[in-house]
């Protein structure tokens, strides 16, 4: 064979690129997320992120609902972590209104705003297994979410769109013996997640899928703004509840864990080593919570004076921020959100150009994306 | 005991004397066995794939802490008949964009597939269906032609998912078919023979297991590989490919896809049963309550595995068969060669 012919057969075996769609509707896409891949094979060429399916037009909606009505819409935002959503637009509006919130509130705010960390990185964890198909140690995970689920019922009477830190405080006291069985289900979540971590954090398969693929360095991190866990994952220690300390977090001994690997796989053990901090924030604050009201006095009508107020506090994602705009009447002028996983996402792109569909899937995941929240 | 074991080779011989009583010529009587037989495998295909979905779903809610499909019937045996028949009135859907012929055509192939499998397996002693010399050769042979159909179904459809599937399909059962068939040829050299009744048979003392264990653990991998299931399903992998090949379809034509997986799930564990586990041999019960036991024992260590790990990625799949299992694989047949030798000339030393 001739050197001549080779070539030509080299050029009659050249493959042609082609777009995949993947998402609104797909499995693993966390809600309606679409990714315009143009691939090669299976190795992605460039990517394009499309949001905007999940749009309610939320911010519109506040201009037209008073301070509080609009209120129990936050926990729509980030359905999986809905308290802290609630908890930065408390803040935003107690800073507008120069509201005073009495101490035992901040120790409830503490404790509901720790558990439904812990119940939303559970999800996450899960649903990153589960997009890697292991559907038993997703079972595990979502099994050790109920019990959390169930204490999140009992102090506020509902499972997933609280609507329990309002500005003022918080809308009910614990339960009586809420504390014994808030200890009981901690050391329940502790064996699960044991048992979750011995099955999937040193498989084999699980690392070859996850160590060293999606990798955003902490420079890079940094030039798109990322938040929250991705960002702790990739080497910048970058967490509110110390850097920029609210509500009563100070008095509390608690660790940020830091991982530097920037990977898919670090990006889902930080959620592990979080949760841990989260029990330990929990049960403290169980344990120290004096007496007391549980609500300031807001005034049905509250006409806050003209003016604007930013606040933000560290939601499951990262920073959440909410921004209100007062013309003095009952309704705010203008409400924007800040929201982490819309910061997170834009990173996408960048770093997806080279891995596979299934490396994809998998950083997607890490990602810890919440439709809810970028799309409003 | 000795009847029961027989019961099936006792009811032919009773059916050819009957038809021979009535005056038909042998030629006629033994087609009559023959589809006698054709529709005791395929029985026995169906209520097989009903038995071992209802387990996979038992077995993953026991592992998951649930309770699993549980109304239907006594245990929930009938759950899987249930939803066969909700499949069966649902509306069949060709995309407009498919190749009409395959895409109508997989299905069919790849059942008719897996019920010819059921054929070759010797359910007892002299009850293999279909008994040719080289039936192990004929089984693999069969098995790959389920990529055929994989195939037709990808392309046919028409959809990117479902060539990305088929396309994955085609890669990877044909490379693992390689460490796969040549983990039996160790097997093959011990019992010197490529008939599957004949390997059993051979298996009078020990059974193979314990003889060639490298080549049970490269079977049983390759296997998995070769069935597309967990943790080797990229073939459908629902969280990347939605469905992979079987995407577009609907109703019966996707429940053959499904039936075809289940029943080539225990194809394969019958084949290991027969070539490592002794097939048909064991003390007191009859020897098709053996087979029948040995694989879905061998089923229930798949679904264990498909419960316990998460999806491998392709290409280290991929790598892992050449670099390592192939070689393995060829170390197995250079080990078994040595022994058999060596084996032959301590015993010649000896006399």
């Amino acid at each position: 064979m001739s050197d001549s012919t080779t070539v030509e057969q080299e050029d009659a075996l050249e493959t042609q690129e082609y777009t995949l769609n993947l998402g609104p509707q797909h499995p693993s896409t966390h809600g309606v997320y679409r990714a315009r891949l143009r691939l090669n094979g299976e190795t992605i060429v460039s990517c394009e992120s499309i949001i905007g399916y999940l749009h309610r037009g939320m911010e519109k909606l506040a201009e037209s609902r008073t301070y509080a009505q609009f209120a129990p819409y936050t926990s729509r935002f980030d359905y999986l972590a809905g308290a802290l959503n609630s908890w930065g637009y408390a803040l935003a509006m107690e800073k507008l209104g120069g509201i005073e919130v009495p101490e035992r509130a901040e120790y409830l705010r503490v404790i509901v705003g720790e558990l439904q960390r812990i119940a939303s990185h559970l999800v996450m964890v899960s649903s990153m297994v589960i997009d890697l198909n292991a559907v038993t140690a997703w079972m595990y995970a979502f099994t050790a979410r109920e019990g959390i689920l169930d204490l999140l019922e009992e102090v506020t009477g509902s499972r997933m769109n609280l609507n329990y830190i309002v500005a003022g405080g918080v809308t009910e006291d614990l339960p009586e013996g809420f504390t014994a069985r808030a200890e009981k289900t901690l050391d329940e979540l502790k064996s699960r997640l044991d048992d979750f971590d011995r099955l999937v954090s040193g498989n084999e398969i699980f690392l070859g899928r996850t160590r060293g693929i999606g990798v955003i360095g902490r420079d890079l991190a940094l030039e798109y703004g990322m938040t929250g866990p991705n960002i702790r994952a990739s080497g910048e220690r970058l967490d509110l509840r110390k850097d920029a300390p609210y509500s009563v977090y100070p008095r509390f001994d608690f660790e940020v864990p830091l991982l530097s690997g920037g990977d898919s796989f670090d990006r889902y053990y930080i959620r592990l080593l979080e949760i841990h901090e989260s029990v330990k924030l929990v049960r403290q604050a169980l344990g120290a919570a004096p007496a007391g009201p549980v609500r300031a006095k807001v005034p049905r009508v509250w006409k806050p004076a003209p003016g604007e107020a930013y606040a933000q506090c560290e939601s499951a994602r990262g920073i959440q921020g909410y921004h209100l705009v007062s013309d003095g009447s009952v309704k705010p002028y203008r409400m924007h959100l800040c929201s982490p996983s819309f910061v997170n996402i834009g990173v996408l792109p960048v770093i997806s150009p080279g891995l596979t569909i299934q490396d994809f899937v998998s950083t997607l995941a890490s990602m810890d994306i919440v439709l809810g929240e970028i799309d409003r | 005991m000795g009847t029961l074991n027989d019961l099936f080779l006792t009811l032919a011989s009773a059916i050819r004397g009957l038809l021979a009583l009535w005056g038909f010529p042998p030629l006629l009587a033994a087609a009559v066995v023959d589809i006698a037989d054709f529709v005791l495998v395929a029985a026995l295909v169906t209520v097989n794939i009903i038995v071992i979905v209802w387990l996979d779903r038992r077995v993953a809610a026991f592992f998951q802490e649930r309770l699993g499909p549980n109304r239907v019937g006594p245990f929930g045996l009938l759950q899987s008949v249930n939803d066969a028949v909700k499949l069966l009135g649902k509306e069949s859907i060709i995309p407009v964009a498919a190749d009409r012929k395959l895409y109508k055509a997989a299905p069919l192939m790849i059942f008719t597939v897996t019920v010819l499998l059921y054929g070759f397996l010797p359910y007892g002693k002299g009850m293999a269906p279909v008994d040719p010399d080289l039936s192990l050769l004929f089984f693999i042979a069969l098995s790959s032609m389920t990529t055929i159909a994989i195939l037709m179904a990808g392309w046919g459809s028409n959809s990117k998912y479902s060539l990305l599937g088929g396309m994955r399909t085609v890669a990877q059962v044909i490379s693992y078919e390689i460490p796969m068939a040549f983990s039996m040829l160790g097997v093959v050299m011990l019992s010197g023979s490529l008939n599957l009744g004949a390997i059993t048979e051979a298996q009078r003392g020990v059974w193979y297991i314990f003889l060639q264990p490298l080549a049970f653990v490269i079977f049983l991998i390759s296997s998995l590989a070769e069935l597309a299931r967990s943790p080797f399903d990229m073939t459908e992998a629902e969280q990347e490919l939605v469905a992979g090949y079987h995407t577009e379809y609907t109703g019966m034509r996707f429940a053959l896809f499904f039936m075809a997986e289940y029943g080539n799930l225990f194809g394969v564990a019958a084949l290991g049963a027969t070539l490592f586990l002794g097939g048909w041999q064991g003390p007191f019960l009859p020897g098709y309550v053996w087979f029948l036991g040995k694989s879905w024992l061998l089923v229930l260590v798949i679904l264990w595995l498909r419960w316990t790990f998460p999806r491998a990625r392709l290409d280290q799949m991929m790598k892992f068969n050449w670099k390592f299992l192939i070689p393995l694989s060829i170390l197995n047949i250079l080990l078994t060669g040595v022994g058999i030798k060596l084996y032959q000339y301590f015993t010649a030393v000896g006399r």
